[in-house]
């Protein structure tokens, strides 16, 4: 399965970034090898006035990704990513190899609601 | 003549100087409170309100059934409004600003409009004042758009005056946008310096000329009048703190009736601006 982490950097090792519309990178991630598929460069969209987390979930969602990993996810965004049916993991920390870790071992807790305010 | 009433901050006096300027003028004026988030002209004015009207957006809504999931709707909505994701094609009406641009462009023709409501425009007199107010719905939070069909009763044969938004953003341009000339309202304090410089930097681009009313002049420093100087900005006039105007105002009585020998300072004013008007 697609595994999507937001991302300071285009690299496995770059610091997770909290925000989902306006993190600079949306890396691309196969589980099952921990394989780098893409880094989506989300510099476009972050700079977007509005609806930048529910362009981005279009971005998500279009890769046939099942799992997001991030830190907020806003009201919007949330539910356009629960309409494609991609589970939204929040409260990520430290790189994308450490999410993916705790992907593996089980330890993601799915969010059912958005946890952060919409932007205007 | 359409002028607006500004400032960069709520508080400082705009809705006093907008009213007073109307009723100096009566018949000959008409006032438009485009401040649609919080009127607050008519608790001054108590005008008499003879009609209104409710005013609505046209907002999208996919029929499933016909729609193939081409993704056009999403391509040419700035906003973010409408969107195919996944195998549906989501709609945002809080987002989307009733361009129409999607319904359209969609092949099919799956997209209907349903209003929104956004607010109502309630009309009415204060004596011989025209008097124009929106009102937005509680929870919406798109104004431009009920601004503008505040201004579509603008009265082209009277002076026409807009109590705008406090602040600098959108809906403050949206108001001030076409007008004549437009009266910043501030306070002598350096917040009210700061919200000034921001509120006129926004405006100066329209090219609309400007003028500043200084409201309880005497409470502050004199860098706002140093700032006017700098600027080129006619100082329009300079009301006191006077116990009188504070009295009448919090019961709800208009600077010219609390004070009456303001009713001159505000025809005068009138007739500066028809002179250096746009
Ligand atoms: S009407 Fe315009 S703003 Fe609204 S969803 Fe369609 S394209 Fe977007
Ligand atoms: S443009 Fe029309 S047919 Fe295409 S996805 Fe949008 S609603 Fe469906």
């Amino acid at each position: 399965m697609k595994i999507a982490v937001t991302s300071t950097g285009k690299t496995l090792e770059s610091a997770i970034d909290p925000r989902f519309g306006r993190a600079p990178y949306i890396l691309i991630i196969e589980s099952e090898d921990g394989e780098l598929l893409e880094a989506i460069d989300n510099a476009a969209n972050s700079g977007a006035f509005r609806g930048a987390g529910i362009q981005a979930a279009k971005a998500v969602a279009d890769r046939k990704v099942g799992v997001l990993l991030t830190g907020h996810c806003g009201p919007n965004a949330f539910s356009a990513l629960e309409a494609a049916g991609v589970k939204v993991g929040t409260e990520q920390k430290g790189t994308a190899l450490d999410a993916i870790e705790r992907f593996k071992k089980n330890e993601i807790v799915f969010a059912a609601k958005p946890n952060a305010e919409a932007h205007w | 003549m359409i002028v607006a009433v500004a400032s960069g901050k709520g508080g400082t006096g705009k809705t006093t100087v907008a009213t007073s300027l109307a009723l100096a003028l009566g018949s000959r004026s008409q006032i438009l409170d485009c401040d649609v988030e919080e009127p607050n002209c008519h608790i001054l004015l108590k005008p008499e309100i003879t009609d209104s009207y409710p005013v609505n957006l046209p907002v999208p809504s996919v029929d499933k059934e016909k729609c193939s999931l081409c993704g056009k709707c999403g391509e040419v909505c700035q906003f973010s409004a409408i969107v195919l994701i996944g195998q549906t094609v989501l709609t945002f009406p809080e987002l989307c600003h009733g361009c129409g641009a999607c319904s359209i462009l969609c092949p099919e023709r799956a997209i209907q409009e349903v209003p929104r409501r956004l607010g109502v425009i309630e009309m009415g007199f204060v004596k011989d004042v025209e008097f124009v107010q929106g009102r937005i719905r509680i929870g919406e939070a798109m104004s431009p758009p009920l601004i503008r069909e505040v201004k579509t009763r603008i009265n082209r044969d009277k002076v026409a005056i807009l109590d705008a938004p406090p602040g600098a953003s959108c809906p403050v341009i949206t108001t001030v946008k076409n007008s004549d000339f437009v009266i910043m309202v501030t306070e002598p304090t350096p917040f009210g310096l700061n919200d000034l410089e921001i509120a006129v930097e926004a405006i100066e681009d329209l090219g609309i000329p400007m003028g500043v009313v200084i409201n309880r002049c005497d409470i502050g420093d004199s860098d706002s009048k140093d700032y006017c100087a700098r600027k080129g900005l006619p100082l329009l006039m300079e009301i006191p703190n006077h116990r009188k105007i504070a009295e009448g105002y919090a019961r709800g009585v208009p600077l010219v009736e609390s004070m009456p020998e303001y009713v001159d300072k505000f025809r005068n004013m009138s007739d500066y601006i028809l002179n250096n008007k746009h």
